[in-house]
């Protein structure tokens, strides 16, 4: 299994959309194949046509509020003391993460193709409110599925996504998390694909959501460089990039322009939810070594047992509670592109903790766990090593945990 | 010899009816009402079409959903599937079986496996509800050699083109689905809407036997005679679930079902 270069990733796809002949496809229902063609069909001509990308420009510059800030975390970085500490803090976006972008293209091809509805799923709730805000931007009807676990401990956004209009519809089957939210999502495409478009909230599912979401996510990427290019000159000798990966959305969208360097130069560090220290339950399929398996329209990595049957995941981080993994992450792991390791429950606490002791940046929980592999990596690198760590949510979300687990003092108002 | 399922089609069509085909879920109350559901029903049925359940089920509503479920919770493993069928068969060598199910079960089983135990414990027919065509070309093959029938699945959403491309690789059954929705649907275009697509389908091929399936009920099973086949799967989990919750016997009561249904079609 190679990755080429030049040719970007989400383009690297066979004839039947899989990645490294054997990640990804289409494992749908008969009644998806059209909708899907149609999409594929579409967004294969507008992401060559310069107009909408001018206009997706437009919405990421004056309404996401493109670029997101790239800081340094100096006092973080004096109390490691190793590496140079960074932070993307893509939490700057329109909404508080990096939903929003791949939720704005989504509603910018739906009204290209005519439709009044658009319906996604959500795990942290904020593909959903990302999804509700850009669906009441462009004027169309939204609707979310959210696992009834997550609407419980996900309430400020599920009250933005209903502040922004969207009905949100709760999912009570299996886990009640996003892997259920997902499913039930798909079935009401099956059931309204003629008049509804669907988002899928991450870099997973059929073929064509996995590349519309990087494409969409990959304005991370894009800014950084150019962000590094000004702080540095030109691209640090050792950088290395550390990501929490749930879907893959924000991950891949942050490594993506930085493909084609040498791993040696630039390092890819992706950091799975872990589950608690004490639980067997995890999900961080690439981390233990998951088998592939089919959820959700697409191969990957998974956790299953040997029947098939896809398991339940245990995450303080209800962004990273899912039990597969984006198609495009099995191919950086499978061609070694990408590094995988993963971070408990409670060492996303202990990093939040730290983080927001030493810096004004409030991580939610996802970026919490790639905190804490970074910081505990950083310790043991050189000062010429540049440690970058996407922030790609913010806290406020996760208040009521973190009033929870750690106390009053720990919830920081906005 | 010619295919079980084939043969039910003839003799139903001989009666001039449409072939009954039933969906009931394996392990569904428990390992044991599931193969008793099977026996006791078998004689009103033509085919019988049996679920494996699966946990994440994309193209299934609340009523088969909730079957998968229970099934799972009491269990049931794949093998457990293959010896009910095997039982089953053992008492109606002739009754066709057609296993339902979703790709990810017989992935990790194996492909070839997979069809190597379907042989052996009689299974006819398969149905993949998420391995559509070209996906399944490989996969078809390897049943067909086994002669075992891969049942490709049209929706109203499939266009002309394609219609032909995969009536032409399809073996000697398909299934349409009615319309846009998750099994278990309430039908919301009308039976006349359906038979017209219904027979577009017929035309390309009319040697093929073509059922048709989602939102079939008591109700609306005496409005699509004209078929070849016609495919109840909701309404009997739901009579399953309904028998469980009354603390009721799910093998009469489902019986009783699909007696009803049988006379619809007459």
């Amino acid at each position: 299994m190679k990755l080429k270069k030049k040719i970007p990733v989400i383009d690297q796809g066979n004839k039947l959309g899989f990645w490294g002949g054997k990640f990804g496809g289409n494992f749908v229902p008969e009644t998806l194949k059209k909708p899907i063609e149609d999409l594929e069909i579409l967004f294969n001509n507008l992401k060559k046509d310069k107009k909408f990308i001018a206009e997706r420009d437009k919405y990421f510059k004056n309404w996401i509020g493109a670029p997101t800030r790239f800081i340094k975390l100096e006092n973080l970085t004096k109390h490691v003391g190793g590496a140079q500490i960074y932070s993307k803090v893509v939490s700057d976006a329109n909404g508080g993460a990096h939903k929003i972008y791949n939720a704005t293209v989504h509603c910018l091809l739906a009204k290209r193709s005519g439709k009044k509805v658009i319906c996604g799923d959500t795990g942290a709730g904020y593909a959903g409110k990302m999804l509700s805000m850009a669906a009441k931007k462009f004027g169309l009807k939204c609707k979310i599925f959210m696992g009834a676990k997550d609407i419980a401990r996900q309430q400020p956004n599920v009250k933005a996504m209903k502040k922004n209009g969207a009905e949100v519809v709760p999912v009570y089957s299996g886990s009640q998390t996003l892997v259920d939210a997902v499913s039930e999502c798909m079935r009401f495409w099956v059931a309204n694909c003629d008049t509804t478009a669907m988002c899928v909230g991450s870099t997973v599912g059929p073929a064509v959501f996995v590349r519309i979401c990087g494409w969409s996510t990959s304005q991370i990427s894009r800014e950084l460089k150019v962000q590094l290019i000004d702080e540095f000159g030109s691209i640090p000798k050792k950088l290395k990039l550390y990501n929490c990966v749930g879907g893959g959305s924000s991950s891949f969208g942050f490594w993506n322009e930085f493909m084609d360097y040498d791993k040696k130069q630039c390092e890819f560090i992706g950091v799975e939810a872990g589950g608690p220290a004490k639980s067997k339950k995890h999900a961080a399929p690439l981390t233990y070594g998951s088998k592939i398996g089919i959820l959700h329209g697409a191969a990957q990595y998974v956790n299953q047992n040997s029947d098939g049957q896809i398991e339940e995941t245990e995450s303080i981080s209800a962004g990273l509670d899912y039990p597969g993994i984006s198609p495009l992450h099995c191919f950086l792991k499978d061609t070694k592109r990408a590094r995988y390791t993963s971070a408990s429950d409670e060492d996303a606490l202990k990093a939040y903790k730290l983080v927001t002791k030493f810096e004004k940046l409030r991580p939610s929980l996802e970026p919490s766990h790639a905190f804490f592999v970074a910081i505990a990596d950083s310790k043991k690198f050189s000062q010429d090593t540049i440690v970058v760590v996407n922030s790609c949510g913010d806290a406020y979300k996760d208040k009521g945990i973190l009033e929870q687990r750690l106390g009053k003092k720990y919830v920081k108002s906005n | 010899m010619l295919n079980p399922i084939s043969a039910a089609f003839k003799i139903a069509k001989k009666e001039k009816r449409p072939a009954l085909l039933t969906y009931t879920v394996a392990g569904d109350g428990s390992k044991k009402q599931s193969l008793n559901i099977l026996e006791s029903i078998s004689e009103n049925v033509d085919i019988l079409e049996v679920g494996v359940p699966h946990n994440t089920p994309v193209a299934d509503g609340t009523q088969i959903q909730t079957s998968a479920y229970r099934a799972i919770k009491n269990g049931i493993k794949i093998n457990d599937i293959f010896n009910i069928i095997k039982k089953f068969k053992k008492l109606q060598k002739n009754k066709p079986v057609i296993l339902m199910g979703y790709y990810n079960m017989i992935f990790q089983y194996g492909e070839n496996n997979y069809i190597k135990k379907c042989k052996a414990s009689g299974v006819n027919g398969l149905i993949v509800v998420d391995l559509p065509w070209p996906e399944n070309k490989n996969f078809a093959k390897k049943c067909k050699s086994k002669s075992i029938y891969f049942i490709q699945l049209l929706s109203p959403t499939t266009t002309n083109k394609r219609l032909r491309k995969i009536i032409k690789d399809s073996h000697q059954m398909n299934y349409f689905i009615s319309m846009l929705s998750t099994t278990g649907g309430k039908l919301k275009v009308t039976p006349k809407e359906i038979l017209k697509n219904y027979n577009k389908i017929k035309k390309i091929d009319p040697k093929k036997h073509t059922v048709i399936g989602f939102g079939i009920t008591e109700k609306t099973i005496g409005k699509f005679k004209s078929a070849d086949g016609l495919v109840v799967g909701s309404a009997i989990c739901k009579e399953i679930t309904r028998s469980l919750n009354n603390r009721q016997n799910p093998v009469t009561n489902v019986s009783r079902l699909v007696k009803n249904l049988k006379k619809k079609i007459r």
